[in-house]
């Protein structure tokens, strides 16, 4: 079947005249008072771009994307900036898990979730970490165990975003112990809400809940729902990760609207405003610092675009997501530092009765650790530019070429 | 530099480097050093054939492009010789000739251009800072010190600013008009020449006004936007080449057995020179698209990419001396002629600090 793909900005034009009929504008502050209303709004919102046929612009119209390209992406979420958007569906559901499911999932898994999905009715989350692991994702020991049509799961998992708000998640799981730790895994799709998980929340040091640990007690999980082949789960993993490094640097094609959270290019004026507030304004160093934080900002949009670009075209292999994701990381240490040294003695304390912006500021500098951990952490970014972008020889590993039952493991915390 | 180049710009740009690397190794721009000119005009003529002097000038005036925007086609010449740490005056050539190209007159197109276009002759730009003139009978009489004007020294023509009434102008003068002065300075690249240009009571005529005389604070402005594009271009290409030779050296070198390369803390700061590099790579080109198209935010992102790439390119061009060891110090290794270079375009046509307020003033309003 050939259809004739309508122009760019053909499609443009028809987003700009859809969104300011049907979408309400853009509040400013979605990302940062994130909770569970908010999360029902934004279900809501998706749902809405579903009806208008603009949900899914990059995903396969056979599953109910559009089928367009990422220019036309790119458009669309250019029209969109003064709009409210369905921002935290991008990442993780539809950037991350809905992504690697176009890649391996099933005919019947694709047609049973992705329309889902873009409809806002399913969220979706990664079971990767564990609490033994820190970076050693394929070090994983939650296992599943084949059992007629079913496979059994017992393990834990842990920083999996919002999981108790979400509905699916890929976990990765160990089904074979005698092979290599590589060869032995399988990319299970799992119902979060069900009997024999269970989920808690974790208190983050800025005091949100968002991030969570899991429990399996005897999951019974169909065969029908492992994604890629059996002991190839870490094929599916890898390519999951790439789709988390792009998401999060802010260069997936699956994402629609603007970035938010810790995306770097975001434009972003609270440090002007403070500066402006606090009579700093004429302040050659308070100057040179927010200029300072604005040029890392248009820097990281550049870098998006190139990096982007580069892994479309060929021009760079997918492992280059890892330049945006390091630098997204670094660049929001930076940041919050600059706030800090803005907001002055006005991070220490601050009206009990009024919400600041030094008050904002300084709390998020206690985690601003965030990005540089969450997805693989800046050293393994390094490793896996200086490695697979660069081809320097690989770090030595004690783990790589004997059955995973015999490799040698630490004492597991309950959390860590 | 942009990662989709058509096949003319690819065809143009491995030209570009098989001249340089034939016709101009770094043993060349070595010896060079004490040269007063700092290039050899053979050199630049045949650089000027290649299509060097030609991109920024229109066809009715013997120039032409291989896209339709030549900026982007000569960031790679720019890039090129920055890889090369070659010599030439390509910055000043190329301000001028764009600015007469845009803003000429007929005369001034015909008195300059081919001669810039042929290699035969060099321009300077005596950069955004005006001098003073007065107006005097149908001209202007013309004082003051343009300081650090790079090829001052080696230049037929300026173009210089100049206030006069309030308002400011520029002028096209020839090097050899009587009261112009132009005193070679020591500089810190072994090839790239500065000169202060003195003006005392020199006597313009009205035909030597470039453009309108209310349009002259936007043109200069495009001016020195080209020079940055290119200067960072130029930066970039020295960038990448001091990168490769890092990268290379390490995995050549060996200590305790194991290749430099396979060391983590090595790989580690190889990686951040990486980004910091893809980085810049990314704000100079976009700098350059957003000055060949004119776009709105132009005059940011050029000042971004000043801001960015200066301090980096100085840092990963450092960083890449540590990790070649006690080589990378002596005179005998190329790598501080590359050093010299970005420290040069990190200081020159504004510093970083220069640009960083350009930046300020826009988010935050001028200083008061």
């Amino acid at each position: 079947m050939t259809t004739d793909v309508e122009p760019v900005e053909e499609f443009r034009r028809r987003a700009r005249a859809w969104l300011a009929d049907s979408m309400p504008p853009y509040a400013g502050d979605a990302d940062a008072r994130f909770d569970d209303g908010r999360r029902e709004v934004e279900k809501g919102l998706q749902r809405r771009l579903w009806d208008g046929g603009f949900a899914g612009i990059c995903f396969p119209a056979e599953y109910g994307g559009l089928g367009l390209s990422v220019d036309h992406q790119r458009a669309f979420t250019e029209e969109s900036l003064p709009y409210d958007m369905p921002f935290s569906l991008n990442v993780p559901t539809l950037g991350i898990l809905a992504a690697t499911l176009v890649d391996f999932g099933t005919h019947e898994q694709k047609l049973r979730h992705l329309p889902a999905i873009l409809r806002g009715e399913e969220l979706w989350v990664q079971f990767l970490s564990e609490p033994s692991g820190g970076s050693d994702l394929a070090g994983c020991l939650t296992r599943a165990d084949r059992d007629g049509d079913v496979y059994v799961m017992n393990g834990s998992k842990i920083w999996s975003s919002a999981a108790f708000a979400s509905d699916y998640a890929m976990c990765l799981a160990r089904t074979n112990w005698d092979v290599p730790k590589h060869r032995g895994l399988t990319m299970f799709i799992v119902k979060i809400h069900q009997p024999g998980i269970q989920v808690e929340q974790i208190r983050q040091v800025d005091g949100s809940m968002e991030f969570c640990q899991e429990f399996f007690d005897d999951v019974a999980i169909p065969a029908a729902d492992v994604v890629g082949e059996v002991d190839d789960g870490w094929t599916v993993a890898t390519r999951l990760l790439i789709h988390e490094r792009n998401a999060v640097g802010g260069g997936s094609p699956y994402t629609s609207g603007r970035s938010t959270g810790h995306d770097s290019s975001r434009h972003d004026d609270t440090l002007a405003r403070m500066v402006q507030e606090s009579g700093q304004a004429g302040n050659a160093h308070a100057r040179q610092l927010v200029a300072e934080a604005h040029v890392r900002q248009l820097v990281a949009g550049q870098l998006i675009q190139r990096v982007t670009q580069g892994v479309t075209i060929g021009a760079m292999g997918p492992p280059a997501g890892s330049l945006m994701k390091l630098f997204a990381a670094t660049n929001v240490m930076r940041r919050y530092e600059i706030g800090l040294e803005l907001a002055g003695a006005g991070a220490a304390a601050w009206p009990a009765d009024t919400e600041t912006v030094a008050q904002q500021l300084s709390e998020l500098t206690l985690w601003r650790q965030g990005l540089s951990l969450g997805g693989g952490s800046n050293e393994i970014q390094r490793n896996i530019i200086s490695e697979r972008l660069l081809g320097m020889p690989r770090e030595f590993a004690a783990d790589r070429e004997i059955p995973y039952r015999d490799v040698r493991r630490g004492a597991s915390p309950s959390k860590g | 530099m942009e990662l989709e180049l058509t096949e003319e710009q690819t065809s143009f740009q491995q030209t570009t480097r098989k001249f340089l690397g034939a016709e101009c190794p770094i043993a060349t721009v070595r010896a060079l050093e004490t040269d007063p000119i700092g290039f050899p005009p053979e050199y630049w003529r045949r650089g000027a054939d290649l299509g060097w002097t030609s991109l920024l000038v229109p066809e009715g005036d013997g120039g032409g492009s291989l896209s339709e925007h030549g900026l982007l086609d000569l960031v790679l010449v720019a890039e090129e010789m920055g890889r090369m740490v070659s010599p030439g005056p390509l910055v000043p050539v190329s301000v001028v000739a764009s600015a007469l190209a845009e803003q000429g007159t007929t005369a001034q197109r015909a008195a300059v251009l081919p001669g810039l276009v042929s290699g035969e002759a060099v321009a300077a730009w005596c950069g955004p800072d005006p001098i003073d003139a007065v107006p005097a009978g149908d001209g202007f009489t013309l004082n003051g010190v343009a300081r650090s004007v790079e090829a001052g020294a080696q230049a037929q023509h300026l173009l210089v600013g100049a206030r006069v009434d309030g308002g400011v102008i520029q002028l096209l003068v020839p090097v050899d008009t009587v009261g112009v002065t132009a005193t070679p300075l020591g500089g810190l690249d072994l090839v790239r020449r500065f000169a202060d240009v003195r003006f005392d009571d020199v006597a313009v005529p009205p035909s030597a006004v470039v453009g309108d005389a209310g349009a002259a604070a936007e043109a200069i402005e495009r001016q020195l936007q080209i020079a940055i594009v290119l200067q960072s271009a130029e930066t970039v290409g020295a960038m990448d080449r001091i990168f490769e030779m890092t990268l290379e050296y390490l995995g050549d070198r060996y200590s305790f057995g194991r290749p430099l390369s396979s060391y983590q803390a090595l790989k580690h700061r190889v990686a951040d020179d990486k980004m910091w590099l893809e980085a810049c790579h990314a704000i100079a080109t976009g700098a350059a698209r957003a000055v060949a198209t004119r776009a709105d935010d132009a005059a940011e992102l050029v000042s971004a990419a000043k801001v960015w790439i200066g301090p980096h390119a100085t840092e990963l061009m450092q960083d890449c001396v540590q990790l070649h060891g006690g080589i990378g110090v002596t005179w005998e290794h190329d790598l501080h002629l590359y050093l010299r270079r970005a420290t040069v375009n990190r200081v020159t046509y504004g510093t970083p600090e220069d640009h960083a307020e350009r930046i300020a003033s826009q988010v935050l309003g001028a200083a008061s």
